[in-house]
């Protein structure tokens, strides 16, 4: 080795083993292609979701007359404030329902339009001669000037007040961090490790003894669950001391919707590794999984009010089941009755993804 | 020598008793109880054809080896004898009938390359496989058994090459099993732990299990095998007990006097007679 090849040697080194990874990496096409895929598939995700129109200033809720959709009392100048800019219009599921989130400064007012009304232009209410009714928080700052819109435009509008406390940003985003925690810890917990076992041939050996898949399956999803539940305990029950987290429902209900939740987050991600033995296309693939929870599933933000077919596609993730649940337990203080739709979904999903990740589970590389 | 590439290494086809056989677990003894049978094996991989066309009895209380040099087909061979991999053609059964429960239940596998469960102790290790069976040795006398009772506290990633291959045939033998299959089991070990891992192989034959071993080591072979079956391009080349196929070859007596090279006839030499000397890619 002459002097000038020892001068250069970590150089030279670093270059020899930076090929050869490069070369490894370009090889992989699958991860290669899963790299190149998945920025463009999150901005694109990105630009879809934030696209669209100025996002409105208030929120209010109207109730329609019966077989009159909130797009025709708009376009029947069923009641002027409907033609106001702006605003961020839509109908509630149940006027109960509504009324409380007015009372937690969720919406900012709440208008009655099922006995009466008053038109512009001549258009038809269910009764013309019977003013609306509308109901308003009169702690909330943006209730009081969403009225004051209301009064601009009809005086004989009656009013109703509900009270209540607002519910911060924190109280109803917490639920939805630890919810991302659970969903990351449990997605990627469960499917890294049986990718890592069957790289390593340790699958292989279990395969030589009478296990069965699905008696491996249930050991990883049981004691992923046991820890993530165990952390998530530890975590929650000092937030609620800490930042005075109030849950208005039943503590256990809670504790059992989060393990449903928990147990379909990690038989998703079971779905993943049963099928993949690289970990760099499963860590991908666990990607692809999560990304649209972290997105679609009210985490950060509610989806309500946004296109009806995106709020359909987020019912399809486990993380919105888990989340809706979580904050109508919470905030609601839902009890079995109102949630267990939520449980229902969320145990389905268990059954179908430990189904699809036995019935296809590979014990050894191919 | 020309064989057939299907062939029965049945007792009919030995020709001498090899240097470990006992009259107890000899293959030659009235009704020898086939305990594995494989009949008519091929494996495809894409193009390329591992295994063409095998076929082959073991017999209950018997060591047979199987030889060939890398590429020859064993090792798929033995994946598809244990389980672990289907063959694209041919049939195994075991006590008469196809692989299932009751072979997993019965079978112990040392895997050539296999990984354990991380930060397990070795007692904990053998627990964990004591646990998979319905019908088990107690852990103590596995551990006993293979020389790991010192060990038995020790993380099993800090074991030494020697004492992680004491370990993997310790969980292979956690059943009790009928049939042991050693896929080399020695490769990378010193000579020191070959010898003492032979002495834990001859005493699980002393039980009266039964053991299917592939091998690079033709004293290995000839040392614990009844009989041996030698491989090459994915077809059984020969077969018998190792001294009878030395003298067949190489003359009657030629495992004992002395041969052209001043030493008598070995494995070794009939292997390379019989697969060439040119190095396997």
């Amino acid at each position: 080795m002459n002097r000038n090849t020892r001068r250069f040697a970590p150089l030279r080194r670093l270059l020899a083993l930076l090929h050869a990874r490069n070369l490894e990496f370009v090889r992989d096409r699958r991860t290669l292609g899963w790299n190149l895929l998945m920025p463009f598939g999150i901005v694109f995700a990105f630009a879809f979701i934030f696209s669209g129109p100025e996002k409105p200033l208030f929120k209010v809720g109207v109730l329609t007359p019966a077989d009159v959709t909130l797009a025709q009392a708009k376009a029947a100048h069923l009641h002027p404030l409907l033609g106001t800019r702006f605003v961020d219009f839509y109908t509630p599921d149940n006027a109960d329902a509504a009324v409380r989130k007015l009372a937690r400064h969720q919406v900012d007012l709440l208008l009655d339009l099922r006995t009466g009304g008053m038109t512009t232009e001549g258009a038809a209410a269910a009764d013309a001669t019977a003013p609306a009714h509308y109901w308003v928080n009169p702690d909330s700052p943006k209730g009081y000037i969403t009225e004051q819109l209301l009064r601009l435009n009809d005086r004989t509008a009656v009013r109703n007040t509900v009270t209540g406390k607002a519910v911060t940003y924190v109280d109803w985003v917490l639920p939805g961090i630890l919810g991302l925690n659970l969903m990351f810890s449990s997605v990627f917990g469960a499917g890294y490790v049986i990718v890592r076992y069957r790289k390593s041939g340790y699958l292989r050996r279990l395969r030589a003894t009478p296990l069965t898949a699905f008696e491996f399956l249930s050991a990883q999803v049981l004691s992923r669950l046991l820890l993530v539940m165990t952390i998530a305990t530890l975590v929650f029950v000092p937030l609620t001391w800490i930042v005075g987290l109030h849950v208005a429902g039943s503590g256990l209900l809670l504790f059992l919707l989060a393990s449903l939740g928990a147990l379909s987050l990690i038989s998703l991600g079971l779905v993943v590794a049963a099928y993949v033995s690289s970990e760099e296309l499963a860590g991908g693939l666990l990607n692809l999984c999560t990304w649209p929870m972290m997105l679609l599933s009210g985490v950060w933000y509610s989806l309500e009010g946004s296109s009806p077919w995106l709020q359909r596609m987020a019912q399809a993730l486990p993380l919105t089941h888990l989340l809706d649940g979580a904050r109508a337990i919470m905030i609601d203080g839902a009890g079995i009755a109102e949630v267990w739709p939520h449980l229902a979904i969320l145990a389905g999903m268990v059954l179908v993804f430990l189904v699809v990740s036995a019935a296809g589970f590979k014990w050894r590389v191919e | 020598m020309q064989m057939q590439p299907s062939m029965n290494v049945g007792p009919a086809a030995a020709t001498a008793s090899g240097p470990t056989e006992s009259a107890a677990l000899s293959p030659f003894a009235a009704s020898p109880q086939i305990l594995l049978e494989a009949t008519g094996l091929i494996k495809h991989y894409a193009k390329v054809k591992a295994v063409d066309g095998v076929s082959l009895q073991l017999y209950a209380g018997t060591c047979l080896g199987l030889l060939g040099p890398n590429g020859a087909g064993k090792s798929t061979t033995i994946e598809m004898l244990e389980g672990s991999l289907p063959p694209t053609a041919g049939t195994i059964r075991y006590r008469g009938a196809p692989l299932g429960d009751r072979f997993r239940q019965e079978s112990g596998i040392q895997f050539q390359k296999t990984a354990l469960q991380e930060f397990l102790t070795v007692r904990e290790t053998v627990e964990l496989f004591h646990g998979l069976y319905d019908h088990t040795l107690p852990i103590d006398e596995v551990l006993r058994l293979c020389a790991l009772e010192e060990l038995e506290d020790r993380d099993n990633k800090k074991l030494s090459g020697g004492q992680l291959q004491r370990l993997l045939l310790a969980v292979a033998l956690v059943n009790d099993p009928n049939v042991l299959f050693l896929d080399e089991p020695t490769t990378g070990l010193d000579p020191q732990a070959r010898r003492a891992f032979w002495e834990l192989v001859q005493g699980i034959k002393a039980r009266g299990t039964t053991v299917l071993l592939t091998t690079h080591y033709m004293d290995e072979a000839y040392v614990l095998c009844d009989r041996i079956i030698i491989m090459d391009h994915g077809k059984f080349i020969a077969e018998g007990t190792p001294r009878g196929l030395i003298e067949e070859h190489f003359g009657e007596g030629a495992a004992e006097r002395p041969g052209p090279e001043g030493r008598p006839h070995n494995l070794e030499d009939l292997f390379l007679k019989l697969t060439g000397r040119d190095l396997r890619t």
